[in-house]
């Protein structure tokens, strides 16, 4: 049963359709990765090894740029990429 | 689908009669009014009492929206709204139009009471609407999404795009708005305007947006955007603009501006100018309101983190993206688009359910706002220089 999706082949994260815990393995279409967190439905989990200012890339498009290293499996969200636009509100 | 033949011609899919407050001052009076009655008699507003040209275009395209059939306008007296040249332009449309001010009429009570009677005529005369038959082709339908989350993306909003393919092949108008939430899909819109000119008001209303939301400092992402999975505002858009489906973008248009010919269209909801009142749009009812003024029978809004909100004049259907929201609020929801994560279902499978709620819809079944009793309204100032050409 496939718990990730990757949108585009030039992708580097994956979106969870499923909640998935720490240490669970995640199939996607290509390939599978082992989740280093909790990461709930409709977040991101990285499937490469990303450096600092790389683009993340997810629908074949830049969603904005790291802002940390991140490796395979990591939950890619507001405390590794930033816009590469305008800023959002979070509390 | 049988629609109520107006007399400037459009053709409505519900019969109301909407009483109008033309400053917040008579807003109590115009509920009472509309809540002595069942739901076709709704009542919405204008707040404000300095003079606005956009109020003013807003306020008179929802008077003489195709689901309209007459308008009680309930003035305090010495607002600065035009409601003379407003009450002109309605009976010119051929709805029957009474104006009541309560500054004449003897206070709150004479008023409500006056106004009721009005009401109960209007009601009687409407309806003696003549109907005829309706296609996919006679409909306008706009498209708006609110509480995005990391499932939008993949599920309705997609499936809201097939399903405006399948209008636009049918000669229906479509319309996806909100260029603040589509920054960052700059290139790939332009690549699908109609022609050079739709290219260069593309460039121009999205050039416009990015500035006026630099300059707010905060671009048009919540914290439930992030909490449901989203990142950043270039993501956001991408899942958003997937709404818009694979037409070709046969032109960009600001509010009130009703497309005469079939096709896709953007819609610029950036004031032109300096920010002057805060953001673009406040909440997502604005924005709803802005494609009723702008023509829209039915519009179509996708939700992930899951919002409960109807409108008044014409009915929102609700596609609820995310398979866990749609379990925890199916009494709100009309499609549950989040079949695609937990059933396999297809994008096409959820366009179906789609073009199947917009038919039950437009035959009259009340969508589960409508049942609610939902009539959400709200309407602010800003600022467009509609001197300026845009609309095609």
């Amino acid at each position: 049963m496939k718990r990730g999706l990757r949108l585009h082949r030039q992708d580097n994260c994956i979106v969870m359709l499923d909640d998935v815990r720490r240490g669970e393995a995640v199939a996607y279409d290509g390939g599978s990765v082992i989740a280093n967190a909790d990461v709930d439905l409709g977040h991101k989990l990285s499937i490469e090894a990303i450096a600092i200012g790389e683009k993340i890339r997810k629908y074949g498009a830049s969603i904005g740029s790291a802002t940390a290293a991140i490796a395979p499996g990591d939950h890619i969200h507001t405390h590794n990429l930033k816009s590469d636009y305008i800023v959002g509100f979070h509390h | 689908m049988q629609g109520y033949v107006r007399q400037d011609g459009k053709l409505g899919i519900r019969n109301t009669v909407q009483v109008v407050f033309l400053v917040e001052c008579a807003h109590h009076v115009a509920k009472r009014i509309a809540e002595s009655f069942t739901a076709d008699v709704q009542y919405f507003g204008f707040p404000g009492c300095y003079p606005s040209d956009y109020g003013h275009r807003l306020v008179r395209n929802l008077c003489t929206h195709a689901n309209v059939g007459a308008v009680l306008l309930v003035s305090l007296g010495c607002e600065n709204f035009d409601r003379n040249r407003l009450h002109q332009e309605i009976r010119q449309s051929g709805r029957p139009c009474e104006t009541l001010v309560i500054q004449e009429t003897g206070g709150t009570a004479p008023s409500i009471a006056e106004g009721c009677r009005r009401v109960r005529e209007m009601l009687a005369t409407i309806a003696a609407t003549p109907r005829r038959a309706m296609t996919f082709g006679d409909l306008i339908i706009g498209t708006v999404c609110g509480g995005s989350d990391g499932t939008s993306g993949i599920t309705g909003n997609p499936a809201v795009g097939r399903a405006f393919d399948r209008l636009l092949a049918d000669n229906a108008i479509c319309m996806f708005e909100e260029s603040g939430e589509l920054i960052g899909c700059e290139p790939h819109m332009m690549a699908r305007a109609a022609d050079e000119s739709v290219r260069r008001d593309i460039d121009a209303a999205m050039s416009k947006a990015r500035d006026y939301y630099s300059t707010m400092g905060l671009g048009s992402f919540s914290n439930g955007n992030a909490v449901g999975g989203l990142t950043t505002l270039e993501e956001k858009s991408l899942g958003a603009y997937a709404k818009s489906g694979d037409g070709k973008i046969s032109g960009v248009i600001r509010p009130t501006e009703i497309p005469t010919k079939p096709g896709l269209y953007l819609m610029d909801v950036v004031p032109d100018g300096e920010p002057r009142f805060g953001y673009p749009n406040i909440c997502d009812t604005s924005e709803i309101v802005e494609l009723i003024a702008t023509g829209c029978h039915i519009v179509l809004f996708t939700t992930g983190r899951g919002s409960v909100i109807g409108s008044v004049i014409a009915p929102v259907i609700k596609v609820c993206n995310n398979p866990q929201t749609y379990a925890r609020l199916s009494d709100d929801m009309d499609i549950n688009a989040g079949r695609i994560i937990s059933e396999g279902a297809t994008l096409d499978d959820v366009a179906d359910d789609i073009l199947r709620a917009i038919e039950n819809t437009a035959s009259g079944m009340p969508t589960k706002a409508e049942k609610l009793g939902h009539v959400e309204f709200v309407l602010t100032y800003k600022d467009f220089d509609y001197g300026k050409a845009c609309c095609r």
